[in-house]
């Protein structure tokens, strides 16, 4: 056990700290779900970009600084310490871009990540569909060669994707052999979502912001460069992006741990309302956040000493997801009646809903949990 | 940074375990105090040296640190080990020192036994069979007393956890008080930190006997740990038993390092290994039916130990309370009282 930064990584931190607080944005910007707010995040992603900390992990030459994976993580705990805007490009840069490090021809990279870090390309995710959620296995989407063109025609309906409504592009699954069993003749397609035959219509989302789309294919013609991964192996490709969305790169410690500060902050600025069983709960969600963030060092070390997560992000996934509305539901009980007001917390709390729904729900997380580190029989 | 045990923490589990696995088998915890099993165990324990592992090199002990401590103590709590070792490994060492230094050759060298009773409830812990008893400095503050029992007048007091050997003295000969601000906070902190890392190991038990028996349990012609109710019950144990053994790590790490703001980890550390162990032990008694709800099945062993240290050494809405105090949000009212 060494739990100490080297100097490195502290440098790497002040420089981060100093930069942020430079700067973040003084006023909190609308939310990025609107076409608005998006926007505003779009001004910020540049600005973060133009000075290398869009994506700090990255080689330099796609944008990053080449940072370690405890630098990221540094990196992260900064950046909700200080406030800043939430990544609209998080699906890009969080999701797809490790699937495209781990899969994508060198030309794929070349191309795609330069304009993914400079939130130029901006990536919606295109999984589940309107029967096919949880069972995403069950997608119905088709990709149809077309020898004569080099490419492959695209039909069906994606649906739930966030933010498609003001994406560029969109990483998905479609299944390239129909004959093929529920898992196998899927494919990783990469679709520009300007493509003739690709309709988006955005829809509201519980918290009233228009952060879904459904996404309609209709006879839309992508080249052969649009595959991820190699034709019929789109589900284990897929497979490395869900390890991704439920594990520590899309929920960082950093996020809950600001939360639960922010959480402490409110039980002390609302004195009067917290009762001892508030504060009880205060505790609660501090020590789950810090839980979090001790499990996360523990398996950051895994993977740097080559013991990667596989299915133990789904650890991480219900316990973030868990621990996010407990933290939100505490914070609605010491704002009392100003809880109805739309405000932070409100959203905050609405978003904190969707956790335990996205990535894969917590009852399918759970029996990944039981099967596979468990070892408890499928059924 | 690096989190994980070194090469060293592991090594000395592995030898630990291996002694524990052959000397204390359920049987041993149930032959209990005064039994020729648990004397055998001690006696393989103290060829190992490990109650000198907080002691110094100079003083003859190990020279080691807490993070030692943790994976020592874990797997104590895997095999249930019905000794008092939080209070001759973990916590005698810093008050001995300090109060009583002609007794710790004796504690190293494995022919002096100690129990604790840090909230002075007049009951110790695998008491029958003790030398020395610590009593008091709950909280990390006050004075411990340090008793010789070995003429005093033992009485047994039943407990939950039948291995426990609960034992009250009456006439002890009051031998030294500590009241060292920085050594009664040390003996606390190291109690609290072996009991949290022994929950850990108890966790981990019960998860694995349960796993086990829901692999090949069968009812309505399948194995019952098929069944997703089954499987969400132990994926929920297994969520509590990984968030909370970090922070034991965390915390022993800190304790180590005197990292001057570790009354956080080592109040997350008791309070979620507390509540990890409540929560694997109420999914494993259920995934168990009525063949867990029985002496005869060793499960109880497992599960009884963990409601003793639940109880011990701060409850988890204890270390939550003391948590709140430090984060400057306390509570207003009645703080809970151990």
């Amino acid at each position: 056990m060494d739990l100490t930064w080297s100097a490195q990584d502290e440098q790497f931190r002040a420089e981060a700290r100093d930069w942020l607080a430079t700067n973040v944005p003084r006023q909190p910007l609308p939310s990025g779900d609107t076409a608005a707010g998006f926007a505003a995040h779009l001004e910020w992603e540049r600005a973060l970009h133009a000075d290398r900390w869009s994506v700090v992990s990255w080689p330099e030459a796609y944008g990053g600084r080449e940072a370690s994976i405890w630098q990221w993580l540094i990196f992260e705990e900064e950046y909700y310490r200080a406030a800043a805007p939430q990544r609209v490009t998080q699906n890009g840069i969080f999701l797809l871009a490790p699937t495209i490090f781990e899969f994508g021809t060198k030309e794929q990279q070349d191309e795609l990540l330069p304009r993914m870090a400079a939130a130029r390309d901006l990536w919606a995710q295109g999984w589940s569909e309107p029967g096919a959620g949880s069972d995403l296995a069950g997608i119905r989407s088709q990709a149809v060669r077309d020898e004569q063109a080099g490419g492959w025609r695209l039909s069906g309906q994606k649906t739930w994707s966030t933010r498609g409504a003001f994406c560029t592009h969109l990483f998905g699954l479609f299944r390239t052999d129909p004959q093929a069993a529920r898992h196998r003749g899927l494919t990783y397609f990469l679709v520009p979502l300007d493509t003739p035959g690709v309709t988006v219509r955005g829809f509201d989302r519980l918290d009233g912001d228009e952060g879904f789309a459904d996404v309609f294919f209709e006879d839309a013609f992508v080249p052969d460069s649009a595959v991820l991964g190699g034709v019929d192996q789109g589900w284990s490709v897929a497979m490395s992006t869900t390890g991704s969305e439920r594990g520590l790169t899309l929920r960082s410690p950093g996020r809950f741990l600001k939360a639960a500060d922010a959480l402490v902050a409110l039980a002390g600025d609302r004195a009067e309302a917290a009762t001892d069983l508030l504060r009880d709960r205060v505790a609660r969600s501090w020590m789950q956040a810090h839980a979090y963030q001790q499990f996360t060092l523990a398996q950051v070390t895994d993977i740097v000493e080559g013991r990667p997560a596989g299915a133990r992000s789904s650890l991480n996934k219900v316990f973030w997801s868990e621990l996010d509305i407990a933290l939100h539901e505490t914070a609605l009980e010491l704002l009392g009646p100003d809880a109805l007001v739309d405000g932070p917390w409100t959203r905050g709390y609405q978003f904190s809903l969707s956790g335990p729904i996205y990535a894969g729900t917590n009852e399918i997380q759970r029996n990944i949990i039981a099967e596979r580190l468990l070892g408890l029989p499928r059924r | 940074m690096r989190f994980a045990p070194s090469d060293e923490q592991r090594e000395l589990a592995a030898v630990v375990r291996q002694v524990l696995t052959e000397r204390c088998p359920p049987a041993t915890v149930r032959a209990g105090a005064g039994s020729a099993q648990v004397a055998s165990l001690a006696e393989s324990l103290a060829g190992l040296g490990v109650a000198g592992l907080l002691v110094t090199e100079d003083d003859g002990g190990l020279g080691l640190d807490e993070n030692h401590l943790v994976s020592v103590f874990e797997q104590i709590g895997y095999a249930a080990a019905p000794l008092p070792l939080t209070a001759t490994l973990a916590v005698a060492p810093a008050v001995l020192v300090s109060g009583a230094p002609d007794l710790l050759a004796g504690l190293v060298g494995g022919s002096l036994t100690v129990g604790a009773d840090p909230a002075a409830t007049g009951r110790v812990a695998f008491g029958s069979g003790v030398d020395v008893v610590l009593s008091g400095g709950f909280g990390g503050t006050g004075r411990i007393e340090v008793f010789d029992v070995s003429e005093a007048t033992a009485s047994a007091s039943p407990s939950v956890d039948f291995a426990l050997d609960l034992t009250g003295y009456a006439d002890a000969r009051l031998v030294a008080t500590v009241d060292d601000p920085q050594v009664v906070r040390l003996a606390w902190e190291r109690g609290v930190l072996a009991a949290s890392a022994e929950l850990i190991g108890l966790s981990r038990r019960m998860l694995d006997l349960t796993v086990e028996h829901v692999r090949t349990r069968e009812q309505f012609g399948v194995p019952i740990g098929s069944f997703q109710a089954v499987k969400h019950h132990l994926a929920t144990a297994l969520l509590q038993l990984e968030f909370a053994a970090p922070v034991v790590a965390t915390a022993g790490f800190e304790l180590a390092a005197g990292v001057p703001g570790r009354l956080r980890s080592l109040a997350t550390a008791k309070a979620l290994a507390s509540e990890a162990a409540h929560v694997v032990g109420r999914a494993a008694l259920q995934c168990h039916g009525a063949i867990g709800y029985t002496t005869e099945y060793d499960l109880q062993l497992f599960l009884k130990r963990s409601w003793a240290l639940e109880s011990s050494w701060g409850s988890s809405a204890w270390h939550r309370a003391a948590l709140l105090a430090d984060l400057g949000v306390g509570l207003t009212g009645a703080r809970p009282a151990s």
